[in-house]
């Protein structure tokens, strides 16, 4: 189901914590499995459920709880911008409306090129940066003026 | 002990006691939703906000520990307000359809909108609306709008059920209560999530729409299935059970029910309901009244009595039978001259009859089971034939209990078994006696000499040395166990390591009233036939009670046979079922509903109950109808006024521990060889084909434990024989033959194949035990 590499990378992430709490590893094996896969599907949830010996819908629980996790396919980058509270009255909102009008699509679509997919995220823990999106589930961006998110876009192959 | 002050009222409670559990000890009571006595704290209602002296803001009452000198306010203007805002935030995306609502009129959510909520709401904008969910026959997913997600079906299933079928998928405003992608929820307790949920998300699919809360009637009964003797809520209306709830009783169910109890109701007015005596003239039915039908029996059996003489009458009842009965029926039988009479359908070896001392039970209260430390259980199905004895074990196995598990099938059973020992039927005995002898040499104790020759493997001094440690042990003797062909030898090895180890022992019992069939005397007497005998050897007549020996027996191929060959036939039956094919004459008496009556559970515990409600057409209670044809048939001693006197005379509940006793004496000890040549049969009831009220319940049967039966094999036995997973087998034991698809499961060991009885598709087969042989179709 994994490849043996993603295996032995979710190896090292159980060993961290003692073995009758293989769980706790979860959102770090579902992360590699979504670098793997690219996104998650039923069966990889399945998978992972199984190798940490939990039932699926827990997996599916956490899968489903954070939005760095992809339950489908996405674009070859996925563009996550903060729109909750503190950032949309600090132009969240305005930075994502700015991106909707570059790409052409609204909130979970993927450009038709299949290179950018356009997500709504939750608070990033760093609103002071307002706006604050996430490339790629890792990497993230604050202070997000519309030159830059053009620059940003300008990079995205 | 910190001490503490609620509303003015000092309490003092154990240490880590919650200002909740503080407060239902004063009895006062703090509005609620996600709070439940016998679920983890999950705290994320916030109903149960209230005011703490000195906390700088509202507590919720049911997360916050006692600390001593504590001043709690439960109904202060500052409390009041925090729980009106809590109220009013959890009506938001509330839709408001109590009118249309399944749960209106027994839901939390809107008892306390009545006490917290505002009249009229300010929320102007659009509500929320979450799609609705198909979980399966029985928990109805239609309107999961109205969740205000409280987790308590989630940590109901985690916790109780011991497996997670439902979680919370997404977050906040997304929030939704989900199975994994679509699948069914499959837990044999599932019901009771309906209990659980404080508002009509989680409803009960056989009872939707089918009445209001207001218009029910709630009548005390009993349940007939397993041996636990469930105590039930049966809610009637117009003379019709609508709807089964638990009645708690701490000591047995505790609020639990398993679906089989609370689901099978559908089954009391099935088609083939029998509501009319009917007689069989030349070979056609015929409806009759209870007169003639009567006198049709009494005729029937004087005359077999006097052609073939009386030892050729013989008397089958089902153990689901009330204790009036099976002793009406007893005395009925003996009354004429026979002492052919048994209600152990479903078992093989009577060695031990005449060799006990009482009835076999439980050894123990039910609710000791939660405080053993250590716990060996032989031969049992245990999640289905036993779902709420499995749930305690559940639960005291979190709390340290150790339960070993010698077995012939590894199903799972949603809890830590330390140790196992996954062995063919044949190889029971000789895997118990390993323990045995494994047990006796720790405690450096004389090994019995008949266990001299046995060899002791790792899987047997696992078990000993967990068994070993124990302050507190239970061993037990499953279904499996209770009807396997060496039944007795697996009791006396029981005993044997149950002495050893100063444990309790018993049988967990196949029936609500597998005990009281024994104290009420319906075993055969002195020189009588038991059921399995009666069967070998056809008699000329049978008296059936409450029973479908094709599916009730432990063979029921011979029981067919035995009915077809036999001259005279009468079925006291609710049902009319595969009786029309044989029976002379077909007796409508009353299900567990409509008659009153006595069940004795597995830790003899007299249950009495009343009918709830009347009998359906002709029907009768069974002991009245009893009553009669003894009179008929002018046997002394028949002149009745109640079951109660009937109950009375067969024991007091005072009078039960006195005849129970799980001894035997005069059996010596010998284990079969664990090897044999050929294929051995395992054979499950499975838990929704095990009586003829279960068998009939259209929700029940729906559900995937109520598949068609499957003849189950390791991927090795597969290969040596040549078939694949899922392809259609023919199964044969002795002349018997049955077509079913083959399956695959490697936990089973070699040597056997799995394949259920109870149920129509193996009616044809032998025993439940014994050579069987596969081969493709
Ligand atoms: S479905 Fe019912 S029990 Fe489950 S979380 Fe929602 S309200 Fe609570
Ligand atoms: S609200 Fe956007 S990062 Fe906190
Ligand atoms: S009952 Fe206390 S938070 Fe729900």
């Amino acid at each position: 189901m994994l490849s043996a590499e993603s295996l032995k990378r979710i190896d090292r992430e159980i060993a961290k914590f003692p073995a009758e709490q293989k769980q706790s590893a979860v959102i770090a094996a579902l992360a590699i499995a979504q670098d793997e896969k690219g996104w998650l599907a039923t069966e990889t949830m399945d998978f992972v459920a199984q190798y940490l010996g939990m039932a699926p819908i827990a997996v599916y629980e956490v899968a489903s709880f954070y939005n760095m996790y992809d339950l489908a396919p996405v674009g070859r980058h996925k563009l996550t911008v903060c729109t909750n509270l503190p950032c949309a009255l600090s132009g969240g909102v305005d930075a994502a409306e700015h991106l909707k009008q570059c790409l052409g699509v609204g909130f979970n679509e993927t450009t038709a090129d299949g290179r950018v997919t356009l997500k709504q995220g939750e608070c990033m823990g760093a609103c002071g940066d307002a706006p604050v999106l996430l490339v790629n589930n890792k990497r993230m961006c604050g202070s997000m003026s519309n030159d830059k998110l053009d620059k940003l876009l300008a990079e995205l192959k | 002990m910190p001490k503490l002050e609620i509303d003015g009222r000092q309490i003092e409670v154990r240490d880590g006691a919650t200002v909740m559990d503080a407060a239902n000890a004063l009895g006062i009571a703090i509005p609620h939703f996600c709070y439940h006595k016998k679920l983890s704290i999950a705290a994320n209602c916030r109903m149960c906000l209230v005011q703490v002296e000195k906390a700088p803001k509202p507590m919720p009452a049911c997360a916050t520990p006692v600390v001593e000198g504590m001043k709690v306010f439960t109904e202060s203007e500052y409390a009041r307000t925090a729980q009106k805002s809590v109220m009013e935030f959890l009506l938001i995306n509330h839709p408001l359809d109590c009118p249309i609502c399944d749960q209106g009129g027994e839901c939390q959510l809107q008892d306390l909108a009545v006490g917290y909520g505002k009249s009229a709401s300010r929320y102007r904008e659009e509500k929320r609306v979450v799609f609705h969910k198909n979980i399966g026959p029985l928990v109805s997913m239609e309107e999961m709008s109205r969740c205000i997600h409280c987790t308590r079906c989630v940590r109901f299933g985690q916790e109780i059920a011991g497996v997670m079928e439902l979680g919370m998928m997404g977050r906040g405003e997304h929030a939704e209560i989900v199975s994994f992608v679509g699948r069914s929820v499959d837990s044999e307790l599932s019901g009771n999530m309906i209990d659980l949920c404080p508002v009509g998300a989680l409803t009960s699919k056989p009872f939707r729409y089918g009445a209001r809360t207001w218009e029910l009637a709630r009548r005390k009964s009993v349940s007939p299935h397993d041996s636990l003797g469930s105590n039930l809520i049966v809610q009637v209306m117009a003379n019709k059970v609508m709807r089964v709830l638990p009645l708690e009783n701490e000591e047995l169910n505790e609020c639990w029910l398993s679906d089989r109890d609370r689901f099978s109701y559908q089954g009391l007015n099935a088609a083939d309901r029998l509501t009319q005596p009917m007689l069989k003239i030349d070979g056609k039915w015929r409806e009759a009244n209870w007169q003639e039908a009567l006198a049709a029996v009494a005729k029937g059996l004087k005359n077999v009595r006097t052609q073939h003489g009386p030892e050729t009458l013989g008397a089958l009842a089902a153990p689901h039978s009330t204790l009036e009965e099976l002793y009406l029926l007893g005395k009925l039988m003996r009354g004429i001259g026979s002492q052919n009479i048994d209600f152990r359908l479903r078992q093989m070896d009577f060695s031990a009859d005449a060799k006990r001392t009482g009835a076999p039970w439980l050894g123990m209260k039910v609710a000791d089971i939660s405080r053993l430390d250590r716990v060996l259980v032989v031969g049992s199905f245990l999640r289905m034939d036993h779902p709420l004895v499995a749930s305690r074990m559940r639960q005291a196995a979190k709390r340290g209990q150790q339960v070993n598990l010698i077995h012939a099938t590894d199903d799972d059973l949603l809890m830590t078994v330390v140790n196992k020992a996954i062995v063919p039927p044949q190889a029971l005995p000789d895997m118990l006696a390993q323990v045995v002898k494994a047990v006796a040499e720790l405690k450096q104790k004389p090994v019995p000499a008949p266990l001299a020759g046995i060899g002791v493997g790792d899987a047997a001094k696992n078990i000993a040395a967990s068994l070993n440690t124990g302050a507190n042990t239970g061993v037990f003797l499953g279904n499996l166990a209770g009807q396997h062909p060496q039944a007795a030898q697996l009791q006396l090895l029981a005993q044997e390591l149950a002495g050893l180890l100063g444990a309790g022992v018993g049988f967990f019992g196949e029936a609500a009233n597998s005990v009281g069939g024994y104290l009420a005397q319906a075993v055969p007497g002195a020189g009588g036939l038991n059921a399995a005998a009666m069967l070998a050897a056809p008699r000329k007549a049978y008296v059936l009670l409450n029973t479908e020996p094709e599916l009730d027996c432990n063979d029921p191929r011979a029981a067919i046979k035995a009915m077809h060959a036999t001259e005279f036939v009468i079925s006291l039956s609710a049902y009319k079922g595969y009786a029309l094919e044989y029976a002379n004459v077909m007796l409508p008496i009353a299900p567990f509903t409509e008659t009153s009556g006595t069940f004795i559970n597995a830790e003899g515990r007299m249950q009495s109950f009343n009918g709830v409600v009347r009998p359906l057409g002709d029907a009768r209670p069974a002991w009245k109808v009893l009553r009669v044809l003894g009179n008929l048939l002018g046997i002394k001693g028949f002149d009745y006024d109640s079951s109660e006197q009937v109950r009375d005379e067969i024991a007091r509940p005072d009078e039960v521990a006195a005849k129970l006793d799980n001894r035997l004496s005069g059996i010596a000890l010998q284990i079969p060889p664990a090897a044999v040549a050929g294929l051995q049969r395992v054979a499950d009831v499975p838990i929704y084909f095990s009586d003829a009220i279960v068998r009939r319940s259209a929700a029940l049967q729906q559900t995937s434990a109520a598949a068609l039966p499957r003849a189950w094999m390791h991927a090795a036995l597969l290969d040596k024989l040549g078939l694949k997973a899922g392809q259609a087998v023919k199964v044969r034991q002795g002349d018997g033959e049955a077509v079913v698809n083959a399956a695959r499961d490697d936990r089973l060991p070699l040597g056997c194949v799995r394949l259920a009885a109870g149920h129509p598709a193996t009616r044809d087969l032998g025993p439940m035990a014994g050579d069987i042989s596969v081969e493709p179709q």
